[in-house]
């Protein structure tokens, strides 16, 4: 599906501390019922956001104004449990499109590199930089800099690079998908599929 | 160059490495359910492309499948219409589709397997992370996004980079009372939950060699909650013996030739590993969790530990000892239980309803807990009514439901309720995973089954030694 094109995004971020977020809260289960890929957003962090009766929890920090931008900076090991793709969704149809962690889970990361979202791994001293300088203050700029890999906390001007393979980071610049250099090389498949048996 | 297993059958369905980034590797099956395949077929439609391979895909409903009156219309509309949708997408692309209703019917990891579709050397995904169940044949086996799913559809391969290789032994015997279940939630506690993430696991060892396939399909199956893509058992004759006959294995001079290149399946004698864990046996005993990741369980005998004694922020789990109403200290015995859960990709097969029943057997259910017990498929829920189980079963006070993946994830009405604790045999705990404000406490079926006779959290040994004295 395609998706837009990353290069250089800065912005103010959002802040959720906690530890191994796993993607039954990012979406829980019950709302992965659509057969088309809209509205997930709206039940990102469902159950962290509402109370049972839809009204919003005032002290979780997507309902806290003095929060917002385009960057979710997630605790250590974010996105772990549950293959959807459906919280990759969630995160992108809510307005994000990248999440900075100390550690991602393999799949979710995988999620979001296919859909758009850039998963920005950084080194627990700098994520720890990142939310204090956000706790000091709401509106504190991130840079990430996907040509370069680079991210910055343009307060301070302090800088990490980050990991991402040749290949993806050519896709997310480009808004390609695996699917269309999959169905380039179709014939390749099917020649390398005579020989392995069913 | 030596090779360990898991070497063997990727590098077998390498189709191209791209320099820089992932390998194209050839998928040999794949299993489709409801839930992560509707986008995807969304995606062929919109793109006008076809199912390249449909004879490689097999379809089943299970994630939001009722589990009684399965004969009576989806009361949900859109469970219904996601239902509809695999039946109507497999249709149209020549897809095999077992849906609600049919004998083939079941939780698609247990089904796998029992037809045969499962067979070493594979490469297997499914758009579910309890995919990796299917290791335990010595297949590659791992879950995958939707993205990925239209990406198999289309052109039977992923992109994936190779993972690095992990093997952990475990030599000894297990001790009474000690199940499949306990020795996968032990070695997760040691890991935790990101301890093997961007690993592929090979579990090795005396325990697994005299483990059943029911056991390691357990075991296999919770390599994710550890953070693994998946994890894998070299085939050997409990292997052969299990799948030899089924309907998808192949038959005759084909199974001869299939058996001489399964036989090849092991890890070379000099083959490295970026990582090597190893544990003995008698370390394990019957395991719970208590907080609300699969990470966070302890010998059943124990106390929570106290926030300094585990890895990870203090705010993160006071957060989950909050959720659970429990406190640092607090010992696990004893604990109230307002509901057991049976089931699952994890813990749903025969071997499962045999040890509940080894428990209950001549007892009664207590009172005060909701028992759900859930076969993984017809052919299980066959063998617990020709094996004597259900009688057993009925009793004690039990009702057996329908298949498919129920309280595991509570997206059909199989949902604990908010507050109210459970014993599940599933596989994961985490904050409202089987029902808004639910909290769970993960298990094997001995522990479960202790739960359910006693009303509250149970030692199983002390049930088991009764039964034997």
């Amino acid at each position: 599906m395609a998706y837009d094109k990353f290069n250089i995004l800065k912005s103010s971020a959002v802040p959720l501390s906690i530890e191994n977020v796993d993607t039954d809260q990012i979406i829980p289960a019950r709302f992965l019922k659509a057969t088309e890929r809209v509205g997930f957003g709206d039940n990102l962090f469902r159950d962290w956001r509402y109370n049972p009766d839809n009204t919003p929890k005032p002290d979780f920090v997507l309902n806290n104004p003095t929060y917002s931008g385009k960057i979710l900076v997630g605790g250590k090991n974010f996105g772990s449990g549950s293959s959807r793709e459906h919280a990759a969704w969630a995160v992108y149809d809510y307005g994000f499109r990248a999440v900075v962690s100390s550690f991602f889970a393999d799949i979710f990361k995988n999620n979001c590199l296919n859909i758009g979202v850039l998963p920005v791994q950084v080194s627990p001293e700098f994520l720890d930089k990142i939310f204090k300088a956000i706790a000091a203050n709401p509106k504190t700029e991130l840079e990430i800099n996907l040509p370069a890999q680079t991210i910055t906390l343009t307060t301070t001007g302090e800088q990490e690079s980050f990991d991402i393979s040749s290949y993806k980071k050519e896709n997310m610049m480009n808004g390609f998908d695996d699917i269309d250099y999959l169905q380039n090389i179709k014939s390749e498949i099917q020649e390398f599929a005579t020989q392995l048996p069913l | 160059m030596s090779k360990t297993l898991f070497d063997k059958v990727w590098d077998k369905h390498v189709v191209r490495k791209i320099e820089g980034g992932p390998d194209v590797l050839f998928i040999d099956r794949h299993l489709i359910h409801e839930v992560t395949s509707p986008v995807a077929f969304l995606g062929l439609k919109t793109r006008g492309i076809k199912v390249l391979y449909p004879e490689r895909t097999f379809a089943t409903a299970d994630h939001n499948t009722p589990t009684i009156n399965q004969h009576l219309p989806v009361a949900d509309p859109l469970s219904a219409n996601q239902l509809k949708a695999l039946e109507a997408n497999s249709k149209e692309y020549g897809i095999s589709h077992w849906g609600l209703g049919h004998q083939k019917n079941g939780i698609v990891h247990v089904v796998g397997p029992e037809y045969g579709i499962t067979q070493p050397g594979a490469t297997i995904v499914c758009g579910d992370s309890h995919t990796s169940t299917h290791g335990a044949f010595g297949a590659i086996a791992f879950g995958i996004g939707t993205s990925e799913v239209e990406m198999v559809l289309s052109t039977q391969c992923i992109m994936q980079p190779k993972p690095k290789k992990m093997r952990i032994t475990i030599n000894g015997t297990l001790s009474k009372g000690v199940t499949p279940k306990d020795v996968a939630l032990f070695i997760i506690s040691k890991l935790t939950t990101s301890g093997a993430t961007g690993y592929f696991v090979e579990y090795a060892g005396e325990v697994f060699e005299k483990m059943s396939m029911e056991g390691r399909m357990t075991v296999c199956n919770l390599s994710i909650e550890m953070g693994a893509r998946g994890g894998m058992i070299a085939p050997d004759e409990t292997t052969f013996n299990y799948i030899q006959g089924r309907e998808f294995t192949p038959k005759g001079a084909a199974w001869d030739k299939a058996m001489e290149y399964w036989k090849t399946l092991k890890t070379d004698a000099d083959a490295v590993f970026d990582k090597e864990l190893a544990y003995n046996a008698s370390e394990i005993e019957p395991m719970i969790t208590y907080g609300t990741n699969p990470g966070m369980g302890i010998g059943i005998s124990n106390q929570i530990p106290d926030a300094e004694q585990v890895e990870g922020g203090v705010e993160t789990y006071e957060k989950s000892l909050n959720y659970m109403g429990f406190n640092e200290g607090d010992s696990m015995i004893g604990k109230p239980v307002d509901y057991v859960f049976v089931g699952s990709c994890t813990n749903g097969r025969i071997e499962d309803f045999r040890a509940f029943a080894s428990v209950v057997k001549g007892r009664k259910k207590a009172e005060n807990v909701t028992v759900w017990l859930v076969p993984g498929s017809h052919i299980v829920e066959s063998q617990i009514k020709e094996e004597g189980i259900l009688d057993i079963l009925t009793e004690a006070g039990f009702t057996l439901r329908q298949p498919g993946c129920s309280a595991c994830l509570a997206m059909n009405d199989d949902k604990i309720p908010a507050g109210k604790y459970a014993v599940s045999t599933s596989n994961r705990n985490f904050e409202g995973r089987q029902g808004p404000g639910s909290r769970t406490m993960l298990a094997s079926p001995l522990v479960a089954a202790a739960a359910a006779v006693t009303g509250k959290v149970t030692d199983p040994r002390e049930l088991i030694e009764e039964l034997v004295g």
